[in-house]
């Protein structure tokens, strides 16, 4: 233990005390008292950025599962710090705004904290865990803490609904994950990351590696909402804002980003990895862009711009990986892409956090979110409007804002691909500049919609429910803080490079340095007159011409057909899923005895012929059977008649008489077979029971309308292949004697050891008395049975 | 004699199934006797049927049939009479509360209803 372990566990320990604040301290608000956490682990998490610059790593072990190889292992190094720090830094500011955005009053506050903390705790032990378990632990924890908080307002079908839907699709990728991991494991014996990373090499060539790629890409997928799993994200936004605002843009969505350049070095050199990765980030970033601007809740187009710009990190890391193939970083063009990724990612949770913000105080203030019943707040709420401003020219990449920076590094990584003639991308690469290209005019339009729908235009207080006006201060220090992040990363961009993304961009490369070197990121604004700066200007001018006509071109969207979206083909394979197994269900649970009689017979024939046949067991051997007598053939004669009367008596007489026949019989055959006991009891019983038919039928109805059994083909097929199965088994049994009787034994110890000349009897309470003390049980046990149910009677819906 | 036997009890077997697999619960419970007549008489001849002494060391000859089988059946004789004496209580006392003996009739009422 150390105490980058009790960083970990100090939310969960944290969110055990919450309930105990909310109800102790009515008066203050239970996030004041959860606020300190983070701030103290943001300046923990904060020391750690000089020695993990200058290249230490640090790591640190305790014991959970040792016998499995399972440890707790914090792992420090810039990739898990970066996180740690956006984590806590964001997890504060978010938990400061949130103090201002729910009521003390009516919302139920702890379970929110407590929520929220169990996923920072969850989040934080994502991040810093070099064990795969425990990180797939702290994964799934994640994706209950984030069903907990989308579902808050759980009296709303909505919130239920989005709950569910992300539960699913994430949970299904959680497991994915774990297969991976698995798989992993077999090849390389080891849980721990770092050591995977070493064995790069050998899990390149097993059979396994692209069965775990695809596993391991399935759940960083989900969870970063890349196409086609994206539709948990819009739904999720039912969540309380500050939830947003953390989980579903800062922090959980990025969790599969995470994964993903975790993982670059040990899969990175596949191409499979390379095409999916940057093929499916590009397309979700075009994809989310594109479907951002029709929707008309500021929440919805917030939802589908993290949709796309996870898409763009995403694809950043996969061109990142292009870089691998080269030895060093001298001269190395792709890993600009990596460096690209990394800003990119602390950029988005700067200016993605304060728009989302915006878009809570600007609910907060009107009652409504809906970008045509807003207008005119420009004037009423002018530092909300200022953040806004910020925050969306950052996102649509105008500068001096840092979201300008990180997209023309974003355009100098897709142009750079061009260069790279592996994997055959020089024919298909020219399509991921264009596509970036097109998904960032759409994200320039969508910035355009946030910032000037809601703030410019006519404001229309008829539609509104309360009178808007600026938000309580408190409410702003959040976003005034990451706006102002985003202008000051912007305008001094090189604070972060050497303190956060050269560390960072060691832990996604490792191979690539050598002894001692370090990655040299220099983010310049000034790079001349190159492509990206064309691209840029492109984005521009064409994403105000589509602003200005938006109103024209924007019937495009209903060309789509609803029922091709991927929202509703989720919903039928739901329906479809529960309509099918109950189909399934209904089908072969009928509620009839004789049917599910009818499976296991089946089953037991069909088990049993096939066991006997497929493995040649069946054998037909005579030598050293008894020779027939004339007795016991007709006997059998006998017997075979009187069951066969049995099956065709009309009358429940018949049919008893005919039973009693064949048990008689039974008695004789043991006669025949020298078993006196047997024949005795079996004649004693088959009496008793003969009477006890004739006492219960007495009682019981006649035959119905003295029918004979009906004949069933499926029934008398069943009953021969019963009757066929259990005639050869016995027949090969026979046949094939495997060892000697252990009787021998009995014969000659009975009345030596036991003092007996009876054999049976003996075996019966000498030998093997523990069968007849039980046997005796059983009838004592059916005997008060009977007794019960003929005295006890409870008519129906009494009680006793 | 052995092939005669397990095809007595082949036919003993089949018989039974088909009275189970029937609708009426009085044949079920002929069906469930004519069941353990079967399995009793394939226990003996399953152990043998050579020839040999009854299992009485009275009988002072030199080889005895096998006595382990014939302990095995009674057992199983004792055991197949309770629960049959309990089936056809249950079958009487679910006639009169239920006023039908007919299996189609008797359906969970769980799901369905």
């Amino acid at each position: 233990m150390s105490f980058l372990h009790l960083a970990i566990l100090l939310p969960f320990i944290m969110a055990l005390f919450v309930p105990f604040f909310y109800k102790w301290f009515k008066n203050i608000h239970t996030g004041w008292f959860v606020l300190i956490l983070p701030i103290i682990l943001f300046i923990y998490f904060f020391q750690y950025i000089k020695p993990v610059s200058s290249g230490s790593n640090t790591y640190s072990t305790a014991d959970w599962i040792p016998s499995l190889g399972i440890q707790l292992t914090v792992y420090m190094d810039g990739l898990g710090l970066l996180f740690a720090l956006l984590i806590s830094g964001i997890g504060a500011l978010v938990i400061l705004y949130s103090i201002y955005y729910l009521s003390g009053k009516k919302e139920e506050l702890h379970k929110f904290y407590v929520y929220l903390l169990l996923f920072m705790g969850a989040m934080l032990g994502v991040v810093l865990s070099d064990n795969m378990v425990v990180l797939y632990t702290f994964w799934e924890l994640t994706s209950l803490s984030s069903f907990l908080l989308i579902g808050y307002w759980h009296t709303r079908e909505k919130s239920r609904y989005g709950a569910l839907k992300s539960m699913l699709i994430t949970v299904f990728g959680g497991l994915c994950m774990l297969g991976g991991i698995i798989l992993l494991y077999l090849v390389t014996n080891t849980f721990s990351i770092r050591e995977m990373v070493t064995q790069a090499p050998i899990i390149m060539e097993h059979a396994y590696f692209l069965p775990a790629m695809l596993l391991f890409l399935l759940g960083a997928f989900t969870k970063s909402a890349q196409f086609p799993f994206y539709i948990w994200l819009p739904d999720a936004m039912e969540a309380p804002t500050p939830v947003s605002a953390y989980l579903h843009s800062a922090t959980m969505v990025k969790a599969g980003i995470y994964l993903t350049a975790r993982f670059t070095p040990v899969f990175g050199l596949a191409p499979e990895w390379f095409w999916l990765v940057t093929g499916i980030g590009i397309f979700t970033l075009a994809w989310g862009s594109f479907h951002a601007i029709k929707q008309t809740d500021l929440k919805a187009i917030l939802a589908f711009s993290t949709v796309s710009q996870l898409g763009l990190i995403m694809s950043l890391l996969g061109a990142g990986a292009a870089s691998l193939h080269f030895e060093s970083i001298d001269n190395n063009v792709f890993t600009i892409a990596t460096v690209a990724a990394i800003f990119h990612l602390i950029n988005h949770a700067t200016f993605k956090g304060s728009l989302f913000m915006v878009a809570g105080i600007v609910d907060h203030e009107t009652g409504t979110r809906d970008i045509r019943r807003l207008g005119g707040l420009m004037t009423l709420m002018p530092i909300t409007f200022t953040i806004a401003i910020i925050g969306a020219f950052s996102m649509a990449g105008i500068p001096p804002f840092n979201g300008f920076l990180s997209k023309e590094m974003f355009f100098t990584g897709m142009v750079n691909l061009l260069e790279f003639d592996l994997f055959n991308v020089d024919t298909w690469g020219i399509l991921f500049p264009i596509l970036a290209w097109i998904g960032s005019i759409f994200t320039f339009i969508y910035s355009m919609i946030i910032v000037f729908k809601p703030f410019t235009g006519k404001h229309q207080p008829e539609k509104l429910e309360k009178k808007p006006h600026e938000a309580p201060f408190g409410m702003l220090i959040s976003p005034i803080i990451l706006a102002s992040l985003a202008v000051l990363f912007g305008i001094f961009p090189n604070v972060l490079s050497y303190s956060l993304i050269e560390p960072a961009a060691a832990s996604v490369l490792p191979y690539l340095l050598e002894e001692g070197e370090s990655f040299h990121v220099h983010i310049s604004h000034w790079h001349g007159f190159k492509i990206e700066l064309f691209m840029t200007l492109g984005v521009i001018v064409l994403g105000l011409l589509l602003y200005i006509w938006l109103a024209k071109w924007n019937k495009i969207y209903r060309l789509f057909p609803q029922k091709w979206t991927l929202n509703n083909a989720y919903d039928r394979s739901l329906r479809g899923l529960e309509k099918g197994s109950l189909k399934i269900q209904e089908a072969y649970m009928t509620g009839f005895l004789r049917d599910y009689l009818g499976y296991i017979f089946t089953f037991a024939v069909l088990m049993t012929g096939w066991a006997l046949f497929s493995k040649s067991a069946f054998s037909f051997k005579t030598d050293g059977n008894a020779p027939v007598g004339v007795y016991e053939f007709v006997l059998a004669a006998v017997m075979v008649a009187g069951t066969v009367t049995v099956l065709f008596a009309k009358s429940r007489l018949t049919s008893i008489i005919a039973l009693g026949s064949v048990g008689y019989g039974v008695s004789l055959f043991f006669v025949f077979f020298r078993a006196p006991d047997l024949a005795l009891t079996q004649l004693v019983i088959e009496t008793v029971s003969v009477a006890l038919f004739l006492l219960c039928f007495y009682y019981l109805p006649e035959l119905q309308k003295r029918e004979k059994l009906p004949f069933k083909l499926t029934n008398f097929i069943i009953s021969l292949g019963v009757g066929t199965v259990v005639t050869l088994v016995a027949l090969s049994a026979n046949s094939q004697r495997v060892s000697e009787t252990i009787s021998k034994y009995f014969i000659e110890n009975s009345y030596k050891e036991a003092g007996g000349k009876n054999m049976v009897n003996v075996i019966l309470v000498d030998f093997r008395g523990f069968d007849t003390l039980f046997e005796i049980t059983v009838l004592g046990i059916a005997a008060l049975g009977i007794f019960s149910m003929i005295k006890l009677r409870m008519s129906r819906g009494e009680k006793s | 004699m052995e092939v005669m036997m397990s095809i007595v009890c082949g036919i003993l077997f089949m018989a039974a199934t088909y009275l189970m697999l029937s609708k009426s619960l009085l044949r079920i419970i002929i069906g469930t006797g004519l069941l353990s007549h079967g399995a009793h008489l394939l226990i003996l001849t399953m152990g043998g049927l050579k020839g040999g002494a009854a299992p009485l060391l009275g009988e002072k000859a030199k080889t005895y049939v096998d006595p382990l089988p014939q302990a095995l059946i009674l057992t199983a004789i004792v055991i197949s009479f309770g629960v049959t004496a309990f089936m056809l209580v249950l079958a009487y006392r679910s006639y009169q509360e239920l006023g039908t003996d007919d299996m189609d009739q008797m359906r969970g009422t769980d799901s369905h209803e």
